[in-house]
């Protein structure tokens, strides 16, 4: 069963408002709720070197490690006395980890869970696994595959020769087993009618109602390479108080951790500043929004979380 | 002990109302709301809205009335997948269409939650969650710790909510109780034509029932028809099961669906 919630250290709206005025020219973000904990479980490890990931993760790189089972079942117990609604895993790719199904089953006893995957490592054996383990947990698991639009060539050019293939072939098998897997897909452009000829790609590939989620790029990691980071001006530097809404950054409701420590938000585990502290009670105040990819928050009102 | 029935998500099904009502009154309660979302989906607003301000029968605001009340661009369901997306557009600019100003002003002014102490207990009625009206209580997107501290913050022994359209009830380890009463306009996605309410019975325990009832849904689907409302939506009503708005229904929930 799980402990009583505690109260503890979660800032109250206005005086979220009133730390802007006195924490200098950024905004400080409160956490309102612990509501997602994502954990890093493959670390930066990776079987693909996607040229626009914001972990800049690929094969043999253990920046952030493999966290052990025993680790992730210290973070969740950390997480459960405040209240955590969600578990969300991620890598690096999570298919990588020797443990995960095991990982799952533990976590599913607490709450939901996510898992972000490139789809390119699903076997028989481990979506049989996934759809008994969700058969038989309260709480739902969701299986989310990444995709870089609709197009092969633009898929192709980040993820690698063949990998929009492998990753249709991945969906179609996920959806086979009943996991009703949720594609994320990073939008590369503004062109019109991007999820409307998305959503008809999948339908040709054989995916009924494919589940959509659109995120934006962030100039992080191998992406600042790819094309350029964060200009001067994208910064939440002197935002006026009025039109910073906390509520509208994911940031109010998440934390992450790696085997490294815990960070503010998934996005920035290898940014500067993006570390809070050790434990998760010491990384529950505010954090302050210096970084540009705040700003592509603040703008978009984007959240990694699934709703 | 005090018995407390509570519905919610009308969504302009104005037969499936009087059913309920009626379906109330058959049992009997003490107390009786309506948790918000009067309109959208079915054909006609104004008609169910008439109904149930002729019951007296008090009424929450949901995102959907406070919307439709303030004449906002969009009903704040937040789906990003086109189709969702063109089908709740559909839905919300035809029922701002047909709402009269006086019930869109009535629609705007309730109460967004309503605190009540029953049998020593602090019962807290709101829409989507204490927290946020548009946000969705799924029974398997919502850890028994998220949900405690929902109570614990909100001051709650028992929390009654409707807005994700499937009911379900849960007994908290630490004896607090959350009920979401799903909705009476459309069916559960359960493959049945009956819509379902709760009935709450609260002494030294509490009890919950939830009740399917059954009503005229061949003559609904036949106005919306009339109406030129979606296929889709008509679909549903005649079948039981979901044919649009599904992009937030967690995979759990999904799958008992047919799509």
């Amino acid at each position: 069963m799980n402990p009583a919630p505690s109260s503890q250290s979660i800032l109250p709206l206005a005086d979220a408002r009133a730390a802007i005025d006195a924490g200098g020219r950024f905004p400080a973000q409160p956490l309102l709720h612990l509501d997602a904990l994502w954990i890093q479980i493959a670390g930066t490890l990776c079987n693909l070197e996607c040229t626009h990931c914001f972990v800049s993760s690929g094969p043999g790189n253990r920046r952030h490690d493999l966290m052990t089972r025993a680790d992730v079942a210290d973070r969740v117990a950390e997480a459960l006395p405040h209240g955590v609604r969600e578990f969300y895993f991620t890598g690096g790719e999570p298919f990588l980890h020797p443990e995960l199904l095991e990982i799952l089953a533990d976590t599913l006893e607490s709450g939901p869970c996510t898992v972000l995957t490139n789809g390119t490592l699903f076997t028989a054996g481990r979506l049989a696994a996934l759809r008994a383990l969700t058969d038989r947990a309260r709480y739902t698991l969701e299986i989310r595959v990444s995709l870089d639009g609709d197009r092969e060539e633009t898929h192709d050019a980040i993820r690698g020769p063949g990998s929009f293939a492998r990753t249709l072939d991945g969906l179609r098998a996920c959806a086979a087993y009943g996991l009703l897997p949720i594609v994320t897909v990073t939008r590369l452009d503004d062109a019109p009618g991007f999820a409307d000829r998305l959503v008809e790609r999948l339908r040709e590939a054989g995916l009924a109602r494919p589940r959509l989620k659109v995120i934006p790029l962030f100039r992080l990691g191998r992406e600042t390479r790819r094309t350029h980071s964060y200009a001067d001006a994208e910064t939440l530097e002197d935002l006026p108080a009025e039109a910073f809404d906390p509520s509208r950054l994911q940031c109010s409701g998440c934390r992450a951790v790696t085997n490294r420590g815990v960070y503010v938000c998934p996005l920035l585990v290898d940014e500067p500043g993006g570390r809070m502290s050790d434990r998760l009670a010491d990384a529950l105040g505010p954090f302050t929004l210096r970084h540009g990819a705040c700003f592509t928050c603040h703008v978009t009102g984007m959240t990694c979380a699934n709703g | 002990m005090t018995r407390l029935a509570a519905f919610g998500g009308v969504y302009s099904n104005a037969p499936a109302l009087r059913a309920v009502l009626d379906d109330v009154a058959g049992h009997g309660a003490d107390l009786l709301w309506c948790l918000g979302d009067v309109g959208g989906f079915g054909p006609d607003p104004d008609r169910a809205i008439e109904i149930l301000r002729a019951s007296e029968c008090p009424t929450l605001r949901g995102n959907y009335d406070d919307a439709v009340g303030n004449e906002r661009e969009d009903c704040a369901c937040g789906y990003t997948d086109p189709r969702d997306e063109r089908f709740a557009q559909i839905s919300y600019d035809y029922t701002v269409a047909r709402t009269s100003r006086d019930h869109k002003t009535w629609l705007a002014w309730l109460p967004e939650q309503r605190r009540l102490e029953i049998a020593g207990r602090r019962v807290l009625l709101c829409h989507g969650s204490p927290r946020r009206t548009n946000e969705f209580l799924w029974e398997s997107t919502s850890s028994d710790g998220f949900l405690e501290w929902l109570c614990e913050r909100h001051e709650a022994d028992v929390l009654v909510c409707t807005h994700t359209g499937l009911h379900w009830q849960r007994r908290l380890p630490s004896g607090r109780h959350v009920v979401n009463v799903g909705a009476i306009g459309r069916p559960a996605n359960d493959g049945r034509t009956e819509v379902w309410y709760a009935a709450l019975e609260l002494d030294r325990d509490v009890r919950v029932e939830f009740r399917p009832v059954a009503y005229d849904f061949e003559a609904l689907a036949r106005d919306m028809e009339a109406e030129r409302l979606p296929g889709e939506f008509v679909e549903t009503i005649r079948t039981g099961w979901w044919t649009t708005c599904l992009e937030n229904l967690p995979a759990k929930e999904r799958r008992r669906g047919r799509w």
